[in-house]
């Protein structure tokens, strides 16, 4: 007899020796797995999805020029089509072209003179560069084989996609409008969202006594928390622009819908940080003769202050994101030029994003991945900052 | 003397203003939740003095836009529904698995490092979900299928219910983390004594105590996927579908919202009305969904004796 089944024997004799244990045993193993495949698959979509976006997104950061003779006089101000050779007119970008008179306003030597410059090309040729799918005539296509080896197109930095608006040219489309459109609408957000917010916080938390009146404004902004965003694009709709009169497709409404969804984020994370300042501070206040909102206003705000900074940022993220109420209230407007105010019509960044996958030429499918990734850098921005915020300030008591 | 007493008078009415201040900004968040019911409910009443409210509920025919207009939302929900019922088939047991990964086998240390990494997956924006449903996994549902002979549409339900579903997972995860986490160690450690495994543990013992929370999780999951627009905007169909096949284009109520709004609009006509109509029902379904969801989890605290969740 080996050694195995003299073991086996024991267990036989054992009373406690349960035969179903190596069954519960290796279920428990599963069960165990299963949960660890659960986190696994989560977290490895997210892995899958980020470098997704990252492997459609980066091209776009690139944009393809090519070196080509262009002629600056009457004729090709008039004509810009005419500033280049024949053979490269299908090539370049109309859009580029469009900027002669303005560069000759800029520099006047230009006038009757013939530079060799590097030129935007169009975006199928980019896209071709890119080695994605592309139509191009075979005729126009030889010629950009022909300028390929001489080394007179090559890929640079896209910096158009930075410092233009949006375009219905592909490659002359960029996210400046709609960044500008985000800042204002996301002020208007923050100057209303923010006081409101923490005052609501201050009342509920300070000053109000356990009545219904307290109970009911509890429930409202637990349940405001939890309608869904596009009726918030419904109430601006019907409110702040068939009521007031606010300026359809305007940062001020944008903005406004938006401090109402963010609202409540803000109640929430800034009652969290006023819980948090111990009693014995305001003890101690009161003892010295401080009234309520002496109390209140210099020591237990300044303690909360870190707390309340970190739940509105977050807050803040979660709006710059928010897409759905901003479409309702007709923010996917074509926009090329940034607003200048925030009664003028604008788009948002995740609203351009939304134009962007719509659109039928290819060549926007890499500008709304550089978009997402632009869009995500800033979110996952902000989100590090309330991280390091709260770490930073966070006071154990 | 008298300088002193003048001085607290003053400040007893800095007192008052103030207090009237906080008191006014508190109450906006009340006036905003009966402004978005009654800003929806007035232009809801408005449309069904124009049509029949019993067709909107029942009627399986929605033909805006045509002289003859019909609007029998029926196929609509029926969309929501599956598209709905997808995300959940994928966010619940991820989302429990993950939940129960993290408060049961992980480490501390491990968990506290875990649950902001799920939690990214709720901070991303939706509009990036549906560009994602739409460019990536629909084209691969389509491909899938065909492999095995089967016709899928590029809209198809599956699409944005799969991507729906990976959205909602930390919704779920993150308060049922939460729930399993509160349940007394002095349970878990009686059941471990008695010689159960961790498994039957967590099945037996954990998670029916840990049942009011998980449900409450779920609503949650349930209304927010309910409720969720750019997803299925982007990768869902446009065409009411009454069908169960889940390969086949179908269209939801936030998309026919969306789809009513855009763009230039009269307020008489029902072609928009419509669009009020659809989210006054999407508004009374999540409003229900939070308040039985919020009842439970006050249910579970009490229970518990706990105030962290």
């Amino acid at each position: 007899m080996n050694e195995k089944s003299i073991k086996k024997m024991a267990l036989r004799d054992n009373p406690f020796y349960d035969p179903s244990l190596k069954k519960r045993h290796a279920s428990a193993k599963r069960f165990k797995l299963f949960t660890l495949t659960c986190i696994i698959f989560a977290l490895s979509f997210l892995v899958f999805f980020l470098g997704d976006m990252i492997v459609k997104g980066l091209p776009a950061f690139q944009q393809s020029y090519m070196q080509v003779d262009v002629t600056f006089n009457d004729k090709t101000i008039a004509s810009t089509r005419r500033a280049i050779d024949k053979k490269y007119r299908r090539i370049v970008s109309r859009a580029w072209l469009r900027n002669i008179p303005r560069m000759v306003e800029k520099n006047p030597a230009l006038m009757g003179t013939t530079q060799s410059t590097w030129v935007l090309v169009n975006h199928q040729v980019d896209q071709y560069m890119k080695g994605h799918y592309y139509k191009i005539k075979d005729k126009d296509l030889k010629t950009v084989q022909e300028v390929q080896e001489q080394g007179k197109i090559e890929l640079r930095f896209n910096k158009i996609f930075f410092t233009q608006g949006d375009s219905k040219i592909p490659e002359y489309s960029g996210l400046k409008s709609a960044m500008i459109g985000s800042i204002l609408t996301l002020i208007v957000t923050m100057v209303i969202a923010f006081p409101l917010g923490v005052m609501t916080a201050v009342y509920l938390e300070e000053f109000a006594d356990d009545n219904r009146w307290t109970q009911l404004i509890e429930v409202n902004i637990n349940n405001l928390a939890a309608i869904p965003s596009i009726l918030f694009g419904l109430l601006g709709l019907a409110v702040f622009i068939n009521l007031f009169g606010l300026p359809r497709s305007a940062p001020v409404v944008g903005g406004l819908t938006l401090a109402l969804m963010t609202l409540p984020i803000i109640i929430v994370s800034s009652r969290a940080a006023l819980r948090s300042v111990p009693d014995s501070i305001r003890q101690a206040a009161y003892g010295l003769g401080l009234t309520k909102v002496q109390v209140v206003q210099d020591h237990v705000l300044p303690l909360a202050f870190p707390g309340i900074m970190t739940g509105s940022i977050i807050g803040l993220a979660q709006a710059m994101g928010e897409t759905a109420p901003l479409i309702i209230i007709g923010m996917i407007a074509f926009i090329p030029d940034s607003p200048g105010s925030i009664f003028e019509a604008a788009t948002v960044m995740p609203a351009q994003i939304f134009t962007w996958a719509g659109m039928p030429e290819r060549a926007y499918i890499e500008r709304t991945a550089a978009g997402i990734m632009v869009l995500l850098t800033v979110l996952i921005s902000l989100n590090a900052l309330a991280i390091y915020l709260r770490k930073k300030f966070e006071v154990k008591w | 003397m008298k300088a002193f007493e003048s001085k607290k008078r003053h400040n007893e009415l800095k007192e008052q203003i103030i207090k009237f201040f906080l008191i006014t900004a508190a109450t906006v968040s009340i006036l905003t939740t009966f402004g978005v019911l009654f800003s929806i409910l007035f232009e809801a009443i408005e449309f069904f003095q124009m049509r029949s409210f019993w067709y909107f509920l029942t009627g399986t025919e929605w033909s805006p836009g045509v002289p003859d207009s019909k609007f029998g939302a029926l196929p609509i929900f029926a969309g929501t529904f599956m598209i709905t019922f997808i995300a959940m088939a994928v966010a619940l047991p991820i989302g429990l698995g993950s939940a129960i990964f993290m408060s049961e086998y992980a480490s501390p240390k491990l968990r506290n490092q875990l649950k902001p990494l799920l939690e990214i997956l709720a901070g991303i924006p939706t509009v990036v979900y549906g560009f994602f449903a739409a460019i990536t996994v629909a084209p691969f549902i389509v491909k899938f299928f065909a492999f095995f002979g089967i016709h899928a549409s590029f809209n198809s339900a599956l699409a944005s219910g799969v991507v729906m579903g990976i959205m909602i997972i930390p919704v779920i995860s993150s308060l049922s983390d939460d729930v399993i986490q509160a349940v007394p160690d002095s349970q878990r450690k009686a059941s471990l004594a008695l010689g159960m495994t961790m498994s039957e543990t967590i099945k037996a013992i954990v998670l029916p105590s840990a049942l009011p929370g998980i449900i409450s999780a779920t609503l949650l999951g349930l209304s927010k996927a309910l409720g969720e627009t750019m997803i299925v905007v982007m990768a869902a169909g446009l065409r009411p579908n009454l069908s169960w096949n889940f390969l086949e284009d179908m269209t939801t109520v936030t998309v026919r919202i969306v789809d009513a709004l855009v763009g230039d609009h009269e307020f008489d006509s029902p072609d928009t009305l419509s669009a009020f109509a659809l989210g006054l029902v999407l508004f009374i379904v999540t409003l229900i969904l939070n308040v039985v969801s919020v009842a439970l989890i006050r249910k579970f605290k009490e229970k518990y004796k706990i105030n962290t969740l």
